[in-house]
């Protein structure tokens, strides 16, 4: 580690919050339908929306009818998206004459898109076309976000709410999502990622005779475009299959930057939404410091993992103060690459810049537990404040526990519903994760797609259940999960992982909407100090410890040990 | 039911906005206001395409400096269900995936190791220079990984090694702002000034 690598690290997280403070106030805003910086020209677009699609904006929904609204809507979402993969040949667009998507990938495509968990079975340049990746992929980049957003929104008003019996509009709170915050974000940073060298053309490829004389055909497309939604979306799914890695997606240390900033600026700017919304901006603090306590915790652990390499490539005679450069890119280097490993995992992000399969085993383990612990880091657009707020309701409970009393957060009682069901939320990811890794790894069908024999093959399986219930999209990409049984346990996974998440946690916000608000007194245990700080973070990490330690053991940190023993398999 | 209608109109009317207007909209003014990047930044030389600037290559002729091993595979073309390593394929990304513990992995590093000794390079190897990328196409080398190679290339050229040393130097691109990144020297630049150098 150098001290130039943490002062990279350090100035990325001062930008993002100094830019996610404001980001914070247009936003919150921009939900409770006051004019804004970007009215005139957005609201008469707002309202015509409306009119099309049948909405009175005027007229709220509650929780049951909030989450039949955004089913609806992602099931209309996941037919469209796998109509068009499966039909991709006979679609315009399509330079390079790709034929239609197979019908289990493009079923775990479509999931992968709609669940905002963007895991790629397939390579971009090498499947898909054009308009698949503009109208199809490119448009669950936002609306997945949007949706995200707009959940957030509804637990928030949960919070913010005396004896409602609504939530908010799903329809409107989704629309705003994309037109004043997505689209203009996503607009101004593809040009920014063109001037920085990300090619933005419907020209498929072109044809290059190297100045030895070798041909080269270097594929091209619209990249900007999808590359800065995906960014900001906290998708993740790549134009092309290395992703972020890939030059053409992330050319230089300046758009790496950007991307960096752009997966944290919107879901730190929700933090800060909750806050204003709340009434109480050091409830949001409280919740940004443990958010940077264990991310930054988690950036550290393997910035020194790969920093320290391994004794493999000491053997060999490598220059160890290079570290681990299998799977990195030279422009990018130690810090750049962990940094970013860490925060599209802390996020529900998935953009990789550098193949965490070839990370050292303590440097792979971070990625992989900042998923289980469940995407909270500040986790997607959205769905990292809804998953962080249920942990807090957790923590509160707990604290309950050991006083005697009845807990409360935010002026809020919580009782038994509310546990129950935020219980029922949390369990589902070790449930999913637990559960389809340990049948893939006694199946043949799970055990043909291990490419890394010995502890690292178990770690490929938990790393993509992991990924695909967490919804994030990162990938020991070792793993051949083209495959019917990958792609369609993933698919299934994604879908449990997202909607079976979402529709307790809106249950949660319909029960709060309905609570009286009562006044902090002197019993109260107040949420924004340090202890709560910690009792907070401590039960994020108990809850992931308990749940993923004893997997974890079998596969990274058993292989930790066995590479220092110089072990290979 | 009553969720039908916004549900349909709103999927088709976003795939509209986000779907096709915002990318073609990008597109024109990428490709009015930055063309040459919108399009590849590509590299020509006597008007013929020679690669891009940003996407790596497979130089293997001792005149000229080399990149990084690649993993990037192509479809064989005995049987296009397997795959044949063919390195810096910028048509299909991707890197080895190879863990720390992989026997593979430890062979190619042993194997490569072997060869960089045998040639007499510098110890220790740099870190760069052995692995592969994560896209199979990165563009740079690291500076120590170039300047350990100056005196194959100038002896291949007959020319003084410092001739390729300055070279290389002046084409080192150091930290923008002077923190962000890392050092790094862009292979086909190099070898395009390389190739003006002489012979």
């Amino acid at each position: 580690m150098t001290l130039n690598g943490w002062m990279q690290i350090g100035i990325l997280f001062f930008v993002v919050l100094l830019t996610a403070i404001p980001l914070g106030a247009f936003m919150a805003n921009v939900y409770a339908g006051k004019r804004n910086l970007l009215s005139p020209i957005l609201y008469p677009i707002e309202r015509s929306v409306y009119a099309l699609a049948g909405v009175e904006p005027g007229r709220e929904q509650g929780w049951r009818s909030y989450a039949m609204a955004m089913l609806a809507f992602n099931a209309a979402g996941l037919t469209l998206l796998y109509t068009i993969l499966r039909l991709q040949g006979y679609l315009p667009l399509n330079p390079q004459g790709f034929s239609g998507v197979a019908p289990d990938l493009a079923f775990n495509t479509a999931v992968s898109f709609v669940t905002n968990t963007n895991w790629q079975a397939y390579g971009g340049e090498t499947t898909m076309s054009h308009f698949s990746q503009m109208a199809g992929l490119t448009v669950q980049n936002f609306l997945s976000a949007a949706t995200g957003l707009a959940l957030a929104m509804a637990l928030v008003r949960g919070f913010s709410r005396s004896r409602a019996t609504t939530v908010g509009n799903f329809w409107v709170d989704m629309t705003r999502s994309v037109l004043y915050i997505l689209l203009p974000l996503a607009f101004v940073t593809a040009v920014a990622l063109i001037a920085l060298g990300t090619p933005q053309t419907l020209q498929a490829s072109v044809d290059a005779t190297t100045l030895e004389g070798a041909k080269q055909t270097i594929a091209l497309g619209p990249v900007a475009s999808q590359v800065a939604i995906k960014q900001l979306g906290t998708n993740g799914g790549g134009f092309f299959n290395s992703n972020a890695a890939h030059p053409f997606e992330n050319p230089s240390e300046l758009t790496n930057f950007i991307q960096i900033w752009q997966m944290l600026v919107i879901a730190v700017a929700v933090v800060f939404v909750f806050g204003r919304l709340v009434g109480d901006r050091r409830q949001a603090w409280a919740i940004i410091a443990v958010i940077g306590i264990l991310l930054i915790t988690g950036v550290a652990v393997t910035y020194a993992a790969e920093a320290a390499g391994t004794p493999l490539l000491k053997s060999v005679g490598i220059n160890l103060a290079d570290g681990n450069m299998e799977g990195k890119e030279v422009r990018f280097g130690l810090a750049l690459s962990a940094l970013f490993a860490a925060v599209t995992t802390g996020l529900s992000c998935g953009a990789v810049n550098a193949m965490h399969a070839s990370f050292t085993p303590l440097g792979g383990l971070v990625p992989m537990f900042l998923i289980q612990l469940g995407e909270i880091l500040p986790g997607g657009v959205g769905s990292g404040l809804y998953g962080i707020l249920i942990m807090a309701i957790i923590a509160v409970f707990v604290a309950g526990l050991m006083v005697g009393r009845t807990p409360e957060y935010l002026g809020k009682k919580i009782e038994a519903r509310e546990v129950k069901m935020a219980m029922l939320a949390v369990l589902i990811l070790p449930t999913a994760i637990l559960g389809f890794s340990a049948i893939a790894v006694v199946i043949p069908e799970g055990l043909a797609g291990i490419l890394n024999p010995g502890p690292h093959g178990l770690s490929e399986v938990l790393y993509a259940y992991s990924s695909a219930t967490g919804n994030n999209g990162s990938a020991f990409a070792g793993l051949s999960a083209n495959t019917p049984w990958y792609n369609t346990t993933l698919g299934f996974a994604m879908l449990l992982g997202r909607f079976a998440y979402i529709v307790p946690m809106l249950a949660i916000a319909g029960s709060l909407a309905a609570k009286t608000r009562v006044e902090a007194s002197s019993g109260t245990f107040p949420t924004h100090g340090p202890l709560f700080i910690g009792l907070l973070t401590g039960v994020i990490l108990i809850l992931g410890g308990l749940q993923y330690f004893p997997a974890l053991a079998l596969g990274p940190i058993a292989e930790q040990v066995l590479m220092l023993a110089g072990k290979t398999f | 039911m009553s969720h039908l209608r916004p549900a349909l109109v709103l999927v088709v009317l976003f795939t509209i906005v986000t779907g096709l207007a915002y990318p073609l909209a990008v597109t024109g003014i990428g490709q009015s206001l930055f063309p040459a990047e919108a399009n590849g930044s590509l590299v020509t030389v006597n008007g013929r395409v020679v690669g891009s600037d940003l996407i790596g290559q497979n130089f293997t002729s001792d005149r000229y400096l080399w990149p990084r091993p690649s993993a990037t595979t192509a479809p064989d073309p005995q049987d296009p269900s397997k795959a044949i390593d063919a390195p810096y394929n910028a048509a299909a990304s991707g890197g080895s995936n190879l863990g720390p513990t992989s026997q593979k992995l430890a062979e190619r590093l042993t194997a490569s190791a072997e060869g960089w000794r045998a040639a007499k390079m510098p110890q220790p190897i740099p870190g760069d220079a052995i692995t592969t990328s994560g896209s199979g196409l990165d563009p740079d080398v690291s500076p120590a990984y170039a300047l350990a190679q100056v005196p194959r290339i100038a002896a291949a050229r007959d020319v003084p090694e410092a001739a390729v040393r300055h070279v290389i130097d002046r084409l080192v691109e150091g930290r923008t702002f002077g923190f962000l990144g890392e050092p790094r020297v862009n292979v086909l630049k190099a070898n395009q000034a390389l190739d003006e150098i002489g012979p």
